[in-house]
């Protein structure tokens, strides 16, 4: 009703961040994690997916540029109930570079 | 061993959880769980006479016990009709298990007969949710959902069962059903951030203390209030805090924000540090962020790690339960009278004060508001809707305890109102319910008189009536140049009537030749009832931060 009135938000900078995270391997997992950075309007550059060990778990990779917001999304990740864990990695992580050759 | 099937089994699981009220409607998609729910002895069932009443009846349940309430519905529009009581109880920390029908595995996907996807829907509005795949994983599922919804900060967990989970047949042995949830252990304390806590608010010349719901939620209000009187802090309540310290306590400033006094506004501007525990800077409590308590320091202590530094950096961040925090905190605070620091406190209330004209008139909003409290004691609880009506109350019932005061702070339902004071009335039978609502609300969950009349409970409805969506007009008539759209009804409602028609007795104090004995008299027969009171539509809600502006921006009152 009332315009909820923020202060302009800064711009995403250009840095890139790798964030590791280890998950429970179930459907539904992957949507409460995208759901998290959809609707902050927080873009996910990259996505990769994969079960580890006996398959109860996966490891999932995500990269997005560096934000101010990122520390807080990390938090957000922490507090899900399937997310184990969360590493952050800076842009020179070769998970996403070793898959370049697929995308080109 | 023993054969069950799905349905049966979760009614044995909810049984020894310890749940003995549970709001819902059937419908074909949970027809099994209400099947095995009539063979329960202990499980009370209430019917509710739509979906998004069973979410805030258990959320009137839930508000006023603190222990986590289940409210059921079958799949597609049952389930869509639960989703906003669910991300009221999301938005407020409010610990639900809410139950879904699903349609059978085999046919999810498929656009069936009342197929949605509810488990898809709720995402972003529970803490968790769960899409059951076999009754095996319900043994596991249910107590996860109940220890999920009560640990930590509380909140909404959904499990939506498909039929044939529910009708899944599964042997067993009784040694096999889970222990009945209990909540995660607090986090550990961390030791230096507490001392650091300790020595900002020792050192500080003017601290305020600023409590939350989390305060409330956390069975910290005692601790609280020791705390304010050891130190010598003025405390501050957010909406959601109101109850933790007495209104009429000496250190209490009342509310702040949009609509909190000016002099509470004012003593915030002016501290040095604020001790804020299990609050998180909502936007409407603090206004424009950036020039709120622009010379303060920020010590902040809440049990959710992503409130801290979300909205304004702590100096001192402590992620804690609330309760075990102050336990460990008080030892470490000095005594202290602070003289100077409450004196000029004194001063500015005395210079800006909240005010409240009309207050002895029965027949204007503070004065109805002021009546009902004079004809009650602290013992009744008391709910709202949402809209000026609710601000009202907000700022002049005489909070005195946690949990006597049942509002929808963040997501601010309208409708919230009836369903939840006959939540509460559930939980807490032999307690006075009073249910403050305005027009526009009342009508958004009116159905719900049904079920009032049908369980008899000591519910009184205050219906402030303006025959307008008071918020909107007064904003319409403040911020968009008096064009006033869509904020007022053309035609009114006898609600008087519409009460006695779904058979609970109705007072309308407006035809009443002594207001005050009517109120009372209604508030002190037992069972339900309406109490209509007609108000002034040019009556605003004052003070008010207008959009925007920082909170010593406020205009009137």
């Amino acid at each position: 009703m009332i315009e909820q009135v923020a202060d302009p938000m800064p711009q995403a900078g250009i840095a890139k961040v790798v964030l590791e995270l280890d998950v429970n391997n179930h459907p539904g997992v992957m949507s409460h994690i995208c759901n998290l950075f959809a609707r902050r309007a927080f873009n996910v550059e990259g996505i990769l997916c994969m079960p580890v060990s006996d398959g109860k778990r996966s490891r999932i990779w995500l990269l997005v540029f560096e934000d101010h917001r990122l520390e807080q999304m990390i938090r957000q990740l922490e507090k899900l109930e399937d997310v184990l864990n969360v590493r952050r990695h800076g842009a020179e992580h070769e998970v996403f570079e070793r898959l370049e050759g697929f995308f080109h | 061993m023993m054969q069950l099937n799905g349905a049966q089994l979760m009614v044995r699981l909810l049984e020894r959880q310890g749940v003995r009220t549970i709001a819902g409607i059937p419908g074909g998609a949970i027809l099994p769980f209400y099947d095995a729910l009539s063979g329960s002895d202990t499980i009370r069932h209430v019917l509710a006479r739509h979906e998004q009443g069973a979410g805030f009846m258990a959320q009137g349940m839930a508000r006023v016990s603190g222990v986590p309430q289940v409210c059921i519905a079958s799949s597609g529009p049952g389930a869509t009709n639960l989703v906003t009581a669910i991300a009221d109880a999301c938005l407020d920390s409010i610990p639900m298990v809410v139950i879904t029908g699903q349609v059978p595995q085999a046919m999810i996907g498929t656009d069936a007969f009342q197929e949605v996807d509810i488990y898809g829907i709720t995402v972003p509005i529970t803490k968790h949710n769960f899409l059951v795949r076999s009754a095996q994983e319900l043994l596991e599922v249910v107590p996860d959902a109940f220890r999920i919804a009560m640990s930590g900060r509380p909140g909404p967990v959904l499990i939506d069962v498909p039929k044939d989970v529910q009708n899944q047949l599964i042997t067993i042995d009784e040694g096999e059903l889970p222990a009945p949830a209990v909540a995660d252990p607090a986090p550990q304390l961390d030791m230096a951030a507490l001392e650091a806590a300790a020595h900002m608010i020792n050192a500080a010349e003017q601290p305020v203390l600023y409590l939350g719901g989390g305060v409330v939620a956390s069975g910290a209000a005692p601790l609280a209030v020791q705390l304010a009187e050891q130190a010598g802090l003025p405390t501050t309540m957010t909406l959601m805090g109101l109850g933790a310290m007495p209104i009429d306590h000496p250190l209490s400033i009342g509310m702040l924000g949009m609509h909190g006094a000016r002099y509470t506004n004012f003593v915030l501007e002016e501290s040095d540090l604020l001790i804020v525990v299990g609050a998180r800077f909502d936007d409407r409590a603090i206004g424009r962020a950036t020039q709120f308590c622009p010379n303060a320091k920020i010590v902040h202590i809440d049990i959710d790690a992503s409130e801290l530094h979300k909205i304004k950096s702590a100096h001192v961040a402590l992620h804690a339960n609330v309760k075990c925090a102050l336990e460990a905190l008080l030892p470490r605070v000095q005594a202290k009278p602070r003289e100077r620091w409450l004196a000029q406190v004194e001063s500015l209330r005395s210079r800006f004060p909240m005010q409240f004209p009309g207050q002895d008139d029965p027949r204007s909003h503070y004065g109805l508001i002021h009546a009902v409290a004079s004809a009650l004691d602290d013992e009744a609880i008391v709910a709202t809707d949402v809209g000026q009506h609710q601000m009202w109350v907000a700022q002049a019932y005489p909070f005195r305890r946690p949990r006597q005061w049942l509002t929808s702070g963040g997501l601010g339902t309208m409708g919230f109102g009836l369903p939840t004071a006959i939540g509460a009335a559930l939980a807490e039978p032999d307690r006075t319910v009073v249910c403050f609502t305005g027009d526009g609300s009342f009508k958004m969950n009116i159905q719900e008189l049904a079920t009032l009349a049908e369980e008899g409970l000591n519910v009184k409805i205050v219906l402030m009536n303006n025959n307008a969506l008071g918020l909107v007009y007064q904003q319409q008539t403040l911020f968009y140049g008096k064009r006033l759209f869509a904020s007022r009804y053309r035609t009114e409602p006898d609600f008087v009537k519409i009460a006695e028609g779904f058979g609970v007795p109705a007072v309308d104090l407006d035809k009443a030749e002594d207001p005050r004995a009517a109120l009372a008299e209604a508030l002190h027969a037992p069972g339900p009832c309406l109490i209509h009171a007609t108000i002034d539509r040019e009556q605003f809600v004052y003070p008010m931060v207008p959009p925007g502006a920082a909170n010593t921006e406020m205009i009137g009152g």
